[in-house]
């Protein structure tokens, strides 16, 4: 009850907006086109879910929020990403320096790499707070104790002269939960937070970083593979296909009310806990398309199985089928008639 | 019912012993990766192994194929402990009991052509002249579902679901009576997954097949699974009928284990009471005194610390239920 309703407060309270994002890869190969037109809004207080498979273009879309695409061979070609109404792609690199692990931070997929291994546990803290909030030496270090005590690892002080080799997989994630909520951002960007993660630990991650948003008010944006986080965690999910979103609802009309046929593949496709032995599952046919050499039209309709004549013809644009429904298909509205569970 | 033991593992240890100081000259430790656990593979089955990294799933599977020496304890296959058998007796062995590898990039050697992966086993085992070979992989490729044309190519041409599909092919190469699954959908996407898990029960009913499935991902595993074991720490701590496992967990670490699933339904997530495990699995070089689980487990006792449980029988409704905690199916 409390959750719907702080939802209903924050409507019109969007954080981040992000206006038909095209982020290019240029390669040897061809043009990669990894994010292709993504379009949404993040509302203060909320989680939003970003799903789909590898390449599906989730984790660029992150990075492209970030600015931190790799250029060449990566460039943002076009698209707005308003920041508190500020557009983020316009901003010089020293204007950026004021959003990044400030205003809006980043927890990366895998803690192995993206720790420094050479600077204690206490200096990567201890960086940004000193960079953004322009603390003193003793005043950061303080601060860097109470992260690591918000964070849930016992004996801080002591843990401040560690190296990151010397933590698991589960304490790298949440030293890096550490320095992301740092300095209080108002969006926390979390790329696959646990999927590298043992399932017991993913759900102590899981847990802290949802205990944090609600303390903190922030937005969140979580990206996953994995469906049962999504129910679990977010408000509203962006369903995204070889770069595109596909569907775009509250979590519940994407769990009960799923209009895409790719969103319903992917919920035929999964194994379940909670359900009785089922019989064969019923996965979507072949693979994603190569982002190089994307099909003509509906880029998902050679897997698709209510693919007809229309569907050659021209990409479908995310339409507005019900009231905060977006679905990127033409024949979203007969799909929904059906009943979508039997299909 | 029990007679039909195909495989029958019992007291089976692996310990790796490790080197260190000067020159390596010193003992500096014991990894018990695999600390005697015991359990059988009926003919016809799919025997689920599930636990988290580390645990000592796949070397249990690598240690029954004799891909890495045991430290003790017997496999049984057809009337005779596996280890005991010399290399001749052994090279026959294996044409019946194949693995499917975790990944299927890093398991399919790059330089040869899907063809010649697939026939190496036929080769290997001298089956057949080269145009019988020829065919039979052609017949392979066609059963699970990858165009026959294309024996010519290299992997690198193929996506992760297809050559998941070429690693089934060369393990069903030599008709085996048993594959062992190590891990053979967690590197896919989920309908790519689904595919894979689709493409492994059709085989199991043609081809008769019986299964060691292995994998960390717990929905997977009821999937596919009869009997499930859960392992922690090279020990296996429980051992059920998938059905009873997954709806009555005696285990305190599979309660909490299935408690940190999320299920992909909002609805019921939102009212689901979770249990979560504190803490990090503790490292194998030097874990816990008595139950290895007790630093994690909400019903530990002064006992736990002080005595290893023994894996007992929880019968019920004739259907066996082994479980290795003191307080079993105590509710947390």
């Amino acid at each position: 009850m409390i959750k719907t309703k702080v939802i209903q407060d924050s409507y019109n309270n969007k954080v981040l907006e992000v206006k038909d994002l095209k982020t290019y890869f240029y390669t040897d190969a061809g043009v990669v086109k990894a994010v292709d037109g993504v379009s949404f809004d993040l509302k203060k207080g909320e989680t939003l879910g970003i799903v789909g498979e590898t390449g599906s273009g989730k984790s660029v879309t992150a990075l492209s929020i970030l600015r931190l695409i790799p250029e060449p061979p990566g460039k943002i070609i076009s698209g707005s990403i308003l920041f508190n109404g500020n557009d983020m792609l316009k901003l010089d690199r020293k204007e950026l320096q004021n959003y990044r692990g400030n205003r809006i931070s980043m927890i990366f997929q895998d803690p192995m790499t993206s720790l420094n291994p050479v600077y204690t546990i206490g200096n990567q803290i201890m960086e940004s707070v000193i960079i953004h909030r322009k603390l003193k030496k003793e005043a950061a270090l303080k601060e860097a104790v109470r992260l690591l005590e918000t964070v849930g690892i016992s004996e801080a002080i002591k843990r401040l002269s560690s190296y990151p080799h010397e933590f698991s997989g589960g304490m790298r994630q949440r030293v890096m939960i550490a320095m992301a909520i740092a300095n209080s951002p108002d969006i926390l960007i979390a790329d696959e937070p646990t999927t590298a993660l043992d399932v017991t630990i993913q759900a102590q991650i899981l847990e802290l970083v949802n205990e944090i948003k609600h303390k903190t008010n922030s937005s969140i944006i979580l990206i996953t593979h994995d469906l049962g986080v999504v129910a679990k965690y977010a408000d509203r999910v962006m369903v995204m296909y070889a770069g595109k979103p596909v569907e775009f609802s509250t979590v519940d009309n994407i769990f009960y009310k799923a209009m895409h046929p790719y969103t319903l593949g992917l919920m035929n496709s999964i194994t379940r806990l909670d359900k009785k032995k089922m019989g064969k599952l019923n996965p979507i046919k072949g693979s994603p398309p190569s982002l190089i050499d994307l099909p003509e039209g509906c880029i998902f309709r050679n897997r698709c199985r209510f693919s007809s004549d229309i569907c050659k013809k021209s990409f479908p644009p995310l339409r507005e089928i019900e009231s905060g429904h977006f679905v990127a298909c033409h024949r979203a509205e007969e799909i929904l008639k059906k009943d979508q569970r039997a299909i | 019912m029990d007679n039909n033991k195909l495989l029958e593992i019992k007291n089976l240890k692996k310990y790796f012993y490790l080197r260190g100081g000067f020159f390596l000259q010193s003992n500096a430790g014991v990894i018990k990766a695999v600390d005697d656990i015991s359990f059988s593979i009926k003919k016809g089955e799919t025997f689920g192994l599930v636990g988290e990294s580390g645990c000592g799933k796949s070397t249990t599977a690598r240690v029954i194929l004799r891909l890495i020496p045991h430290s003790s304890g017997s496999v049984i296959y057809d009337g005779k402990n596996i280890f005991e058998l010399n290399h001749n007796q052994m090279f026959k062995v294996r044409r019946d009991i194949q693995i499917i590898f975790q990944d299927p990039y890093a398991s399919l050697s790059p330089r040869m052509t899907i063809g010649d992966i697939v026939s190496e086993p036929l080769e290997i085992h001298r089956i057949g002249n080269k145009a019988t070979r020829i065919k039979r992989v052609k017949e392979l490729l066609d059963v699970v579902g990858l165009n026959p044309e294309h024996l010519n190519r290299y992997p690198h041409e193929f996506s992760g679901g297809q050559r998941q599909r070429i690693g089934v092919a060369r393990a069903l190469a030599l008709t085996p009576r048993i594959i062992l699954c190590d891990e053979p959908v967690s590197a896919l996407d989920v309908s790519v997954q689904a595919q894979i898990l689709n493409l492994l029960a059709d085989l199991q009913k043609e081809f008769d097949l019986t299964y060691l499935f292995i994998a960390h991902d717990l929905s997977v595993v009821k999937h596919v699974s009869s009997r499930v074991g859960v392992m922690y720490l090279g020990k296996l701590v429980e051992i059920a009928n998938s059905e009873d496992l997954y709806s009555n967990p005696l285990h305190p670490y599979t309660v909490g284990l299935l408690s940190a699933v999320p299920i992909p339904d909002p609805e019921l997530e939102r009212k689901r009471k979770r249990i979560v495990l504190e803490g990090d699995v503790p490292s194998p070089l030097n874990p816990p005194s008595g139950c290895t689980f007790h630093p994690r487990c909400p019903l530990a006792q002064e006992i736990c610390s002080r005595e290893v449980p023994p894996l007992k029988n929880y019968r019920k409704n004739g259907k066996d239920h082994f479980a290795a905690c003191f307080f079993a199916g105590k509710s947390i």
